[in-house]
């Protein structure tokens, strides 16, 4: 079984070990063809399925079978098989569904990106912008709870979670115990600990940063900024706890670490989950090394002010007359 | 709604005890969890719902963490998180019932009872809610009373009172 | 009079109790499996009798035997589903009740047959009546030596637990089925792996409804090629129907598959016709997650053609003019029904017993419920039958499990087959909320070889 299988995503083929997902084998060719992933997350095993915004049109299904998959299915949680064919961005059906999933995930959110501290980094409102429409045909209530505090460092915002069970793995997996979890059913579950009980771990702030909306939040950063206005900076410590490794992002305001997170990758999961002390209590320069500014991407808000380098498009590039009449913008996007 | 530190210490008989550890026994070592709804069942019929207290106990038999068992007794309907009347009255409102008027029943039964869904009449006796289908289409309409869930079919306002009028005499 | 192969002798005092089920024939197929069979002739006897899953999906039960996995020194299970929660069907519990020793007859021969060495009954919890007499039951035909360590001397061991549920209609889809007799929250599990390959504490697992199991009981009793002589077409045997509703005589009655339709609403042996001296308006020919078909479409195809009670016949036309056969739960509407409010109350049911674990069914369940119990409460409006339209189409085949198909098509059929009543409650607004729209033309016969059926193209 060590034969690499061939799969062919909206048209570019790709080489990967058997059982990969197609997600993943999407994921290994990169860019627009890879679905949006709003529950699965790699390092969480049993992770996705979920939210249903990963779906994908299978038109083929392997060489030896080639009858296509008579659903869409989940890419998440679907093993390619040799010669298989999928249509992501290429299928209309998918991206009819797709918008129909990301409508019907907002039905009941809140839309409070304005005050939400989520906003800018969050996965629901690049799938909105995305897919989304430009107005709601839901008019009835939405659905509300309390905002609680689980723990001193940790705030639940019920209202905008989907359900994504990611805090519950990462509780599960990643901590040695777990106080939270899903209670009811239907549309009236919840992430709770159904008693008052503080999420008490090491590792529990980790649920923050796996959340891809702002339901878990840090409560040591609630308020301080938007995130496009603070410059994320890689930074390490010797970190005594046995698990962590101490590899960090700092979120930088002028001179000030307002928060701490994990290093994320370019599909937005940890790259290494760190401890509480790391995140919560080591919010000045003098504990890091500071290694050198994030890599973010230049398609996110975080990025707008800062680092990477403008980019032109290839239209001013190799313009000359075009670059002069940009001169001052083309001035301003490279003062950093 | 009657609050988590309100509610009182539990201690199980020890009939209950004996017959949760003969349910145990029923699976695969390791595989003891799947005991939960079962043993959920007996505490129910013991103390007439499934408070905190009660929970971590069952947790503690089973030596699982409490919020499993939360979890698990809030997905299912007939495990009750808040204090109920000793007989609760459960009409089947799904669609065959309705067709053979399942909602006037609920509509005498409410009147009856002078209880709204859910409540408790003053006595501690009754309480009445909805449920669905109940899997006994043809007898509508159909009502079901816990622990041991008895059915009464084929309803009426009057079948209703006698059988009202009965469990108050008992 | 069709034959009767699960309820000849329900009549008989006493069924229910070992020895009167004994004196009447029953256990002959234990005898038969277990002192003359291989496990393999037993599976191959079910292939051969083409029996379908009768849960509601149809799926050949022989068929889904052969695929089990059978790693050696990995235990295999086979659980029996009895977690009947279909609105409409109440076959299972009919059976459990009256004559329970057909079902464990059934689960001993299956178990066997599949290499079982315990087996569950996973009963619906409010089922607690028929939890008792199963366990008794059970309890008699241990001390009758039919269950435990080599029974009937045969060798073989079997232990027999019956398992209570806890109240969730989506503990009828196999894998949260499985979650649920794991102790866990009834979400089900993402596919593949299927439970043949990895089901119950990850082992290999044959799940399949009550009258399933019952139904290997005459197979093995007369074989396999008997019983598929029963029926018409690949719609093998008896069927057990719950029928319920407007009806004369409601009840569960076991037929022939491929009696028309007609005869069994109307004729005394069935039904005995529409209660009151009604007409009927509608039906739901299998459970109510199937399409709801006017009374017209019940009793005949499109083209004018007799339906008949069988899997293809009445999935005939598709969604667009046909509805399934399910579980068989055969619900009735009389002419003073309301489509509109019906369709309300099934979807508030899913909205109720959606696990909550993929979004579409979620959170589309309780819109759908929603829209619905604005329009029939005369707040809707025209465009409410669109969205309601365009909500179901984006829950349907975009869930884990079927639940959100079950929830979209009885709201699809609706709206195709009855969109002038949902237009009535709009443009009638007061009016509506006092009577109901009736029977307009939806009984009206279809004549033979009409060349054209009125379909809207939703």
């Amino acid at each position: 079984m060590s034969d690499l299988v061939k799969v062919t995503i909206d048209g570019i083929t790709v080489e990967v070990a058997p059982g990969t997902s197609i997600l993943n084998a999407a994921r290994q060719i990169g860019g627009d063809i890879v679905p949006p992933a709003m529950c699965y997350y790699s390092k969480l095993e049993g992770s996705g399925g979920k939210c249903r915004t990963c779906i994908v049109k299978v038109s083929k299904g392997s060489e030896k079978d080639p009858r296509p998959m008579p659903k869409l299915v989940a890419s998440c949680r679907t093993a390619v098989m040799d010669g298989m064919e999928v249509q992501n961005i290429t299928s209309p059906e998918v991206l009819e569904a797709r918008s129909g999933v990301v409508e019907i995930l907002l039905i009941n959110h809140p839309l409070d990106c304005p005050v939400c501290d989520q906003a800018g980094e969050c996965d629901l409102q690049n799938l909105s912008y995305e897919h989304g429409l430009q107005k709601t045909r839901y008019e009835f209530e939405r659905r509300t709870f309390e905002r609680i505090d689980i723990g001193d460092k940790i705030q639940l915002h019920m209202n905008r979670c989907i359900l994504c069970y990611r805090c519950v793995f990462v509780a599960d997996q990643i901590t040695n115990k777990r106080v939270h979890g899903i209670l009811n059913r239907g549309d009236h579950s919840e992430i709770s600990t159904y008693i008052q009980t503080a999420v008490e771990n090491d590792f529990s702030g980790n649920v923050i940063d796996v959340c891809p909306v702002g339901a878990l939040t840090d409560k040591t950063f609630r308020f301080k900024n938007r995130v496009w206005f603070t410059k994320p900076v890689d930074a390490h410590r010797n970190c005594n706890h046995e698990k962590c490794n101490g590899k960090v992002t700092l979120w930088y305001k002028g001179e000030d670490v307002l928060r701490v997170t994990a290093r994320k990758d370019q599909f937005g999961e940890v790259e290494e989950f760190i401890c509480n002390e790391c995140r919560f209590d080591k919010k000045a320069t003098a504990d890091w090394v500071i290694e050198h500014p994030t890599h973010i991407s230049d398609t996110s808000v975080i990025s707008s002010n800062h680092y990477d380098t403008f980019k032109p498009l290839p239209v001013i590039k190799e313009n000359l007359a075009l670059q002069e009449a940009n001169k001052v913008e083309l001035e301003k996007t490279a003062k950093f | 709604m009657l609050k988590v530190e309100e509610q009182q210490p539990v201690e199980f008989s020890s009939t209950l005890l004996s017959e949760a550890d003969e349910i145990i026994k029923r699976y695969p070592k390791g595989k003891h969890k799947s005991a939960l709804l079962p043993i959920l069942h007996l505490v129910q019929a013991e103390l007439g719902w499934t408070s905190v207290p009660a929970m971590d106990k069952v947790a503690e038999i089973l030596n699982i963490e409490p919020i499993e068992v939360y979890e698990v007794a809030s997905f299912y309907s007939m495990y009750f998180l808040q204090p109920k009347g000793k007989y609760v009255l459960e009409v089947c409102r799904t669609g065959p019932c309705c067709l053979v008027g399942a909602e006037k029943i609920m509509n005498h039964i409410e009147a009856k009872l002078g209880v709204k869904e859910g409540e408790v009449t003053k006595d501690g006796l009754f309480s009445w809610r909805g449920v669905e289908c109940l899997a006994a289409c043809g007898y509508g309409p159909v009502l079901q009373i816990g622990p041991e869930y008895t059915f009464y079919e084929n309803l009426t306002p009057q079948s209703v009172d006698t059988l009202i009028d009965d469990l108050r005499k008992k | 009079m069709g034959r009767k192969l699960l309820l000849e002798h329900i009549n008989v005092p006493g069924i229910n109790t070992l020895d009167v089920y004994r004196q009447k024939g029953g256990y002959r197929a234990v005898e038969k499996a277990l002192k003359t069979l291989t496990p393999e002739e037993v599976v191959e006897e079910v292939k051969k009798s083409g029996l379908r899953g009768r849960g509601g999906a149809g799926f050949p039960t022989g068929m889904k035997w052969s695929f089990l996995a059978k790693p050696e020194g990995v235990e295999r299970y086979l659980v029996c589903n009895a977690d009947e929660s279909e609105p409409g069907t109440f076959k299972d519990r009919y059976l459990m009740t009256y004559i329970p020793h057909a079902l464990i007859e059934g689960m001993i021969v299956s178990s066997f047959a599949l290499g079982a060495k315990t087996s569950f009954i996973y009963v619906r919890g409010e089922m607690m009546p028929q939890i008792r007499i199963l366990e008794k039951a059970i309890a008699e035909a241990k001390a009758a030596g039919l269950l435990g360590k080599n029974i009937l001397g045969s060798g073989y061991d079997l232990e027999l637990y019956v398992q209570p549920g806890g109240g969730a209609y989506i503990c009828g889809e196999e894998t949260a089925l499985l979650e649920s007799l794991e102790g866990k929250r009834g979400n089900p599990r993402i596919k593949p792996p299927f439970p043949a390959i990895a089901g119950l504490y990850g082992c290999p697992t044959v799940v399949n409804n009550v009258e399933s199991i019952a139904a290997v009981v005459p197979i093995i009793n007369d074989g396999g090629d008997e019983y598929a002589k029963i029926g018409i077409g690949r719609s093998t045997g008896t069927k057990l129907i719950s029928a319920s509703g407007n009806l004369v005589k409601p009840g569960v009655y076991e037929i022939e598959l491929g009696l028309p339709v007609e005869e069994f609403i109307y004729s005394d042996e069935y039904c005995g016709g529409i209660a009151n001296g009604k007409r009927l308006k509608a039906t739901v020919a299998g459970g109510s997650s199937v399409p709801i078909l006017p009374a017209n479409l019940t009793l005949k195809y499109a083209n004018g053609e007799p339906r008949l009670m069988s899997y293809e016949s009445l999935s005939e036309g598709g969604f667009a003019t046909g509805t399934m056969l399910g579980s068989g739960g055969f619900i009735a509407f009389d002419e003073d029904q309301c489509i509109v409010r019906n369709t309300w109350n099934f979807a508030r049911f899913y909205h109720h017993e959606s696990c909550g674990q993929c979004s579409p069914c979620r959170e589309g369940t309780g819109w759908m419920e929603k829209i619905l119990h604005k329009l029939e409460h005369g707040h809707g409006t025209s465009a409410d039958i669109d969205l309601l339209w365009d909500v179901q189409r984006k829950i349907e085949g975009n869930t884990i499990c079927p639940l959100g198909d079950a929830a979209a098509w009885p709201v699809a059929s609706a709206i195709r087959h009855f969109r002038d009543e949902f237009e009535w409650h709009v443009k009638e607004p007061v009016k509506s909320q006092s009577c109901n729209y009736g029977i307009a033309n939806y009984a009206v016969p279809i004549e033979k070889k009409i060349e054209e059926v009125k379909q809207d193209n939703l």
